[in-house]
């Protein structure tokens, strides 16, 4: 299940990052990048929550 | 929810009266993601474009910026982790062993007010975002008075819900805090390369063109002065003045294992700072010269951008607004902290109604480390000359005493002379806290000798450097 979640907030920050690439190269319109990054907010936020912390957590104990 | 309470308070106030034992050491890895979060705040959004508005040069900006956080993150590792690893005790109990109560209590008031000024600049930023869907006047740049009613209503509405999770939940805001770090780096990163074409950026070798053509042109707004590479390498390096020269962040790095943990503020410093401040400059230039944060982030990002300011104000301002509490608490024990949290939250409500605070945001950060830098200057002379010098170092605690004048004269005098400079002569406050750190040493040192000769000293066993070296 974390191994989903992960991947899932990872295309969310590809999302985020990518499409402004592919705007400077001239490759899409800003409002198209403006959607594909609230598309990767929402990615993100809703699966981040879920390992990040317990990671977190984790790492502070061992 | 009572229990909840509880128990985060009790956890926060942990070892604050004794030194942090081997079990709860840290290692350099949770330094290095609490400095890159924590450094990524909803006020980049607004100094970077302050930048931009003085006229910066890009060759200054780009020098100023690289030596500036350079120098900052060798404070943090050469003057406060080497006391906090060796001490570790929170900065106000070190500074109660060394000033005394009462002193101390003054220190937390001025600690406090600062906190809530620079939280109110945060909820600030926070509502430049949360007024874009309602069409909300923004203040502009010479606003100092809340521009309309629609402003003062939103950072109303903001401060309310910041300083109600201050009061309940600041475990779950720190907690979502750490998720929007990773997410906001690169919001600020995609938002600037996305608008480099509106500035007619096309490749990477036409950026420095056009950063010295159209951003960073070294031509101020009007009324406003010229930044040169000493404003922005000072301001780099000061702007955490209180956290490093000041020593706040001896309560943080009393849990490194070892003293070069101080080297992790870098991520902080060069990924928060540096790369942040320059976005958001960018930013600022492609929405033709417009500081407020939650618009030119909205142009540029859209939706993402404006949550992106609201969050980086809000995990910000939260904490903020916390320690802010606890600050006063701390003088006031038997007042409840829930209604210390709720003063300090309206306090640093009205303050964000004022737009001042983020349009001069520049001087006042300059001025709230050059404030609380002398106690800084303080915790450091006695740990490493003091004892060398044949006194005692943590004097009011090995004296019992409530009040150390030394460093009560050492603080005011210091302050009192860096204003003098200010006011009488125009030195830039950015330019003080240097010459102010060597008059607040020499001045303990000078005072300490002739204060401690009159005081009959009880033996303590105090921890410094000469006790250890």
């Amino acid at each position: 299940m974390h191994t989903i979640l992960k991947l899932i907030s990872y295309l969310g920050l590809l999302l985020t990052v990518v499409p402004s690439v592919l705007v400077f190269l001239g490759k899409i319109e800003l409002d198209f990048h403006k959607n594909l990054m609230l598309a990767g907010m929402i990615m993100w936020f809703l699966s981040a929550p879920f390992w990040l912390n317990t990671q977190n957590e984790q790492e502070a104990e061992s | 929810m009572k229990k909840t309470l509880a128990t985060q308070l009790d956890a926060i106030n942990e070892y604050e009266r004794e030194p942090i034992p081997k079990s709860k050491l840290k290692g350099m890895k949770s330094f290095v993601g609490m400095y890159a979060g924590e450094h990524i705040a909803g006020t980049e959004f607004v100094i970077g474009p302050l930048f931009v508005v003085h006229g910066v040069s890009a060759i200054d900006l780009v020098t100023g910026l690289l030596i500036g956080n350079l120098l900052a993150v060798l404070s943090w590792a050469f003057l406060c982790a080497p006391i906090a690893v060796r001490v570790r005790l929170t900065l106000y109990y070190q500074l109660e062993k060394i000033c005394g109560k009462y002193l101390v209590s003054g220190y937390n008031i001025v600690n406090a007010l600062m906190f809530c000024f620079l939280a109110g600049s945060m909820i600030a930023v926070s509502a430049t975002a949360v007024g874009i869907p309602f069409n909300i006047a923004m203040p502009g740049l010479d606003d100092l008075y809340p521009s309309s009613i629609g402003w003062v209503v939103t950072v109303l509405a903001v401060g309310s819900v910041i300083t109600a999770v201050a009061i309940l939940g600041y475990e779950q805001i720190s907690k979502f805090a750490n998720v929007c770090a990773p997410w906001m780096i690169l919001i600020f990163v995609a938002a600037a390369f996305a608008v480099m074409p509106q500035l007619g950026i096309t490749s990477l070798s036409s950026f420095w063109e056009v950063a010295q053509t159209r951003i960073w042109t070294g031509v101020p707004v009007e009324g406003y002065t010229k930044f040169t590479f000493w404003h922005v390498m000072f301001f780099a390096w000061f702007a955490n003045m209180a956290m490093h020269i000041g020593m706040g962040d001896l309560s943080i790095l009393r849990y490194a294992k070892k003293w070069y943990h101080g080297f992790a503020s870098s991520t902080g410093m060069f990924i928060g700072h540096l790369m942040a401040w320059m976005s958001s400059g960018i930013l600022c230039a492609a929405a033709g010269g417009e500081v407020p944060p939650g618009p030119i982030a909205y142009a540029s990002a859209g939706i993402a951008g404006a949550a992106c300011v609201l969050i980086a104000g809000w995990t910000t301002a939260n904490p903020t607004i916390y320690r802010a509490g606890l600050a006063i608490q701390s003088i006031m024990p038997r007042v409840k902290r829930w209604k210390v949290t709720m003063i300090v939250g309206l306090v640093t409500t009205i303050a964000a109604f004022f737009p001042a605070l983020v349009m001069q945001l520049l001087g006042f950060v300059a001025l709230y480390g050059l404030v609380l830098m002398p106690m800084g200057a303080i915790i450091f002379i006695d740990f490493w000359v003091i004892p060398r010098l044949g006194m005692r170092s943590n004097y009011a605690s090995v004296t019992n005493t409530h009040f150390n004048i030394a460093a009560a004269v050492t603080w005011v005098g210091t302050l009192a002379i860096c204003l003098s400079l200010n006011f009488f002569q125009n030195v830039d406050i950015f330019f003080l806290g240097l010459p102010g750190w060597f008059i607040a040493a020499t001045l303990y040192v000078v005072l300490s000798k002739l204060y401690q000769k009159k005081a009959s000293l009880q033996p303590e066993p105090s921890i410094s450097a000469k006790s250890i070296v």
